[in-house]
């Protein structure tokens, strides 16, 4: 092929164009990274809500999709970082549901994980369920957002009565959720038992369809089993203590009497562990999230892992 | 200087490109709106009290960007297509200058003329800084960052409406760029989507969240208008991003232009 | 053997009409050509004929799709040539805002003028196209007499061997083309070779040392302007003072066919043969005599003849086309 000085200039035209597309991917990798944290506090310096709808032409819609957007990477990010600082959650969420009111979602993650505590959530309960009402007040209709009220007196602030009032409210809905009302009589009962948490985590995980809450509903509702079995279990334990005036020494024993059949397992299919002093534990604490029992003295709660975060490609 | 030199051209033509573009009376009619609304800053800030300065800076140099770009925009793709359109360009490349000399050269004159543009552009708004805080603060500094990335901005736009103007008629390479802009300034929020979305979607949301120029990173008018300092490697990054991405719009001008057949 | 001035080897440029075939449109059918140094030469044709696609491709404006062309002996890609050549297109436009002696100068920076000659030659150019006066004022003031002169200012700035005129006298007043008539005159007196293509035959036959014609992207007939209007079509014409505006019923019985000028003037054509006949005629009746001529092939005449054979195919095409049409509709079952 003859090279003419066009064809020189062809070549090194395309040379440039493909090494500097590819530096420019390089570089735009690397001003993400630099300016993560930059980002989303730079996106609350508009607090008022109304100096942005002015802003946005109009166009609140496209705007409160994004502040959603950044929502949603912010507390990913953070989770990631492990901070435990989610200050910036909140007011995230306010703007985008002031914004556009209808966002739902935005609801379902404030109530998911404004309210618990770090490092799974900004543990602002009191947020939540200003953001809550904030949604219920302009979306009367939508039996969800009674559900995420019910929800937050019910797990973060253990008021029974208000919970079983916000069931109450959405069961009257003509658009429900079948738990709805069984949620609101149990509430008034049943409050702590296992099968009324386990009923709302069930609730929850079916309701929505956002991976990150159906996640966490699934970590509680095995939580709950482990609770559950080793309360359980625990009982039984008392009861050989009772009527043979000592301890037993492995599962065998309580076996042999009668209580149980097999070797109990947790719900991960690792045998339970029989205690000297009497109590169960589980076999891997790290691996059970959110339980209370079973756990050795004076170890915290385990906490899941960050979930890998979908990284920078 | 030896004028046959390609590095001799490429000044002439961007010298000139300089020149008609001063000369165009389009240019004062924007810088002179863009003053008008320092001006106004003022007024503003002095009816909220405590905030003159952020009012300041934030409208100033919302100014000297969006104007900036318009005038990018305008001045650009009338340069260039609009001499592609009326035949100018038949006698200069009747001339030893290579086409590709054309490009890179009206690129510079273009970016000159931005450059010396935004110079005035940001005297009026420190004039009116000085006027309402009667004094410099040690955070005004990062003022002159967020002008430099403003600057970076105009780099790209002047690269893209070189692009478009290859290949598109004025009104096109107009409408393409200015599009651009707008997406660009969303362009973090693009790869944040990107990354949260997978399939077929995710990969064509990424390959666009890419490709588009990265004006968000370049825009840090909020920051410096609380004062917040700029990092360094941020200005290195944006500086080397800018380069990067101009060269390959200019490339792709340049590609284009080589086998274009002119009308 | 000198080398000529300009080969164009087969040069072809056809463009792709979207229609709903999608036919290629011929704009230039291989041309072959050879112009040779110092002369000048008329391309001529009408409009859309090629003539400004021609020069679009050896200036490399345009690219062609086969074919290729040597300008002073360099391969016409070759960027060594662009500096020996100048080039006027047709309406030329330039830069609004510059005046005359700013576009002068930077063309002349472009062409590699060194800067100290630069002014001087740029001064020398002004003067000799008229616009001295002129060089100050921006160009968007300019008329476009004004203009072409400007044009033809940058063309030959850089002195260069060939010069390309694409329809040089258009939109000229008549003291605007006798300038540039002149300056073609004096271009090739240089020993400059000029090409430049034309409608108006009468510049052609006056200037052209060859012509070529074409018409509708064919190269219709080349050859000396001398050779082909030297032809004498075996006639003469006698113009003389009538007496009370009436021919000479004598005269018109030789076979005269008679006009009538300005006054009393009658221009009379006559065969040849019948000259001496004529002439007695005039003498009997005391008429004044006031010129006799044989009468040329006119270059008119000789490019009229050229473009006929084009339009029987014009004609011809339109019913092969019109065939295909009803070929195409009873295909589909449509009527037409």
């Amino acid at each position: 092929m003859k090279m003419t000085p066009t064809r020189r200039v062809t070549l090194a035209a395309t040379a440039v164009l493909l090494l500097s597309a590819f530096g420019s991917v390089a570089a735009t990798h690397a001003i993400d990274h630099q300016r993560t944290n930059s980002v989303s506090e730079q996106a609350l310096y508009f607090r008022s809500t109304k100096v942005l709808r002015r802003l946005s032409l109009g166009y609140t819609g496209l705007l409160a999709d994004i502040y959603w957007t950044r929502a949603v990477q912010y507390f990913g990010q953070q989770h990631h970082n492990d901070s435990g600082d989610f200050r910036l959650l909140s007011p995230l969420l306010e703007v985008t549901t002031e914004l556009d009111p209808q966002l739902l979602p935005a609801y379902q993650f404030g109530a998911n994980f404004l309210a618990p505590k770090p490092p799974n959530g900004a543990g602002l309960p009191g947020a939540a369920l200003a953001l809550t009402q904030y949604g219920i007040a302009h979306n009367p209709d939508q039996w969800r957002l009674y559900y995420n009220l019910g929800f937050i007196y019910y797990t973060e602030l253990n008021d029974y009565a208000k919970a079983a009032d916000a069931f109450r409210r959405g069961a009257a809905l003509p658009v429900t959720n079948d738990f709805m009302p069984i949620l609101a009589a149990r509430m008034a009962q049943h409050a702590g038992e296992f099968d009324t948490a386990r009923m709302l985590w069930f609730t929850t995980y079916q309701s929505t369809k956002d991976a990150r809450i159906r996640q966490n509903a699934v970590e509680h509702l095995l939580a709950l089993q482990v609770d559950e079995d080793i309360t359980r279990l625990e009982q039984v334990i008392e009861k050989y203590r009772a009527r043979t005036g000592r301890l037993p020494s492995s599962f065998g024993d309580i076996e042999h009497a009668g209580f149980i059949r097999g070797t109990p397992a947790d719900p991960k299919g690792h045998a339970y562990l029989l205690m000297p002093d009497g109590r169960i534990q589980v076999e891997d604490p790290q691996k059970l999230y959110f339980i209370t029992k079973g756990l050795p003295p004076g170890a915290e709660p385990p906490q899941p892992p960050h979930e890998p975060q979908p990284d920078l490609k | 200087m030896n004028s046959n030199v390609t590095g001799a051209r490429i000044g002439y033509i961007a010298f000139n490109t300089f020149r008609e573009a001063v000369r165009d009376r389009v240019l004062y009619n924007l810088i002179a709106f863009a003053l008008l609304l320092s001006g106004a800053a003022i007024l503003v800030g002095e009816i909220s009290i405590d905030i003159e300065r952020l009012v300041v800076v934030n409208l100033g140099l919302t100014a000297i960007s969006l104007f900036g770009v318009v005038i990018a925009i305008f001045i650009g793709i009338g340069l260039v297509s609009k001499e592609i359109d009326k035949r100018t360009l038949y006698t200069v490349l009747s001339r030893p200058v290579r086409r590709w000399e054309f490009v890179v050269g009206k690129f510079f004159g273009l970016t000159g003329t931005l450059v010396v543009n935004t110079f005035f552009m940001a005297l009026g708004v420190f004039l009116a800084l000085v006027y309402v805080a009667h004094k410099f603060e040690p955070m005004d500094v990062w003022v002159l960052a967020a002008l430099y990335f403003i600057v970076l901005q105009f780099f790209i736009v002047c690269a893209l409406a070189l692009f478009f103007s290859s290949f598109s008629t004025p009104l096109m390479s107009a409408i393409f760029t200015f599009a651009l802009f707008v997406i660009g300034n969303l362009s973090e929020d693009l790869r944040g989507f990107a990354r949260v979305t997978s399939g077929l979607g995710g990969a064509l949301a990424t390959l666009i969240a890419y490709a588009v120029p990265n004006f968000s990173a370049l825009n840090v008018i909020s920051q410096v208008a609380h004062g917040d300092p700029i990092p360094g490697r941020l200005i290195l990054y944006n500086t080397a991003y800018t380069l990067l991405y101009s060269a390959m719009a200019i490339s792709g001008a340049v590609l284009i232009f080589q086998r274009r057949n002119l009308k | 053997m000198a080398i000529a001035a300009i080969e164009i080897l087969d040069l072809e440029k056809s463009y792709l009409v979207g229609f709903w075939r999608k036919r290629p449109k011929l704009a230039l059918r291989p041309l072959r050509l050879t112009i040779e140094e110092g002369e000048v030469f008329g391309f001529l044709g009408p409009n859309g004929a090629g003539k400004t696609t021609t020069l679009k491709l050896l200036m490399g404006l345009v690219f062609p799709t086969a074919g290729t062309a040597r300008i002073l002996g360099m391969d016409m890609d070759d960027p060594r040539v662009k500096s020996q050549i100048g080039f006027l297109p047709e309406q030329p436009y330039f830069y609004d805002h510059l005046t005359a002696r700013e576009l002068l100068n930077y063309y002349g920076q472009l062409s590699g003028i060194p800067s100290k000659e630069r002014s001087a030659r740029v001064e020398q150019m002004l003067a000799r196209v008229g616009l001295s006066d002129s060089a100050g004022i921006q160009l968007r003031k300019f008329s476009k007499g004004m203009l072409q002169r400007v044009g033809l200012a940058q063309a030959i700035l850089h002195d260069p061997k060939l010069v390309f005129l694409d329809e040089p006298m258009s939109g000229l007043d008549p003291m605007g083309r006798r300038e540039v008539r002149d300056l073609i005159q004096q271009l090739r007196q240089e020993g400059k070779t000029v090409f430049f293509s034309t409608h108006i035959l009468s510049d052609a036959e006056s200037l052209c040392d060859r012509v070529a014609v074409i018409h509708q992207g064919e190269l219709r007939g080349v050859g000396k302007v001398a050779e082909l209007t030297s032809e004498t079509q075996g006639k003469v014409e006698i113009v003389f003072y009538a007496n009370a505006k009436k021919v000479p019923a004598a005269l018109t019985a030789l076979g005269a066919e008679s006009r009538f000028g300005g006054g009393n003037m009658v221009n009379s054509v006559l065969p040849e043969a019948q000259q001496e006949a004529a002439l007695d005629v005039l003498r009997r009746e005391q008429l004044k005599l006031i010129s006799l001529t044989p009468v040329r092939r006119s270059l008119e005449e000789y490019y009229i003849q050229q473009l006929r054979p084009a339009e029987n195919e014009e004609i011809a095409n339109k019913e092969s086309f019109k065939k295909e049409l009803r070929q195409e509709a009873s295909r589909k079952g449509v009527g037409v």
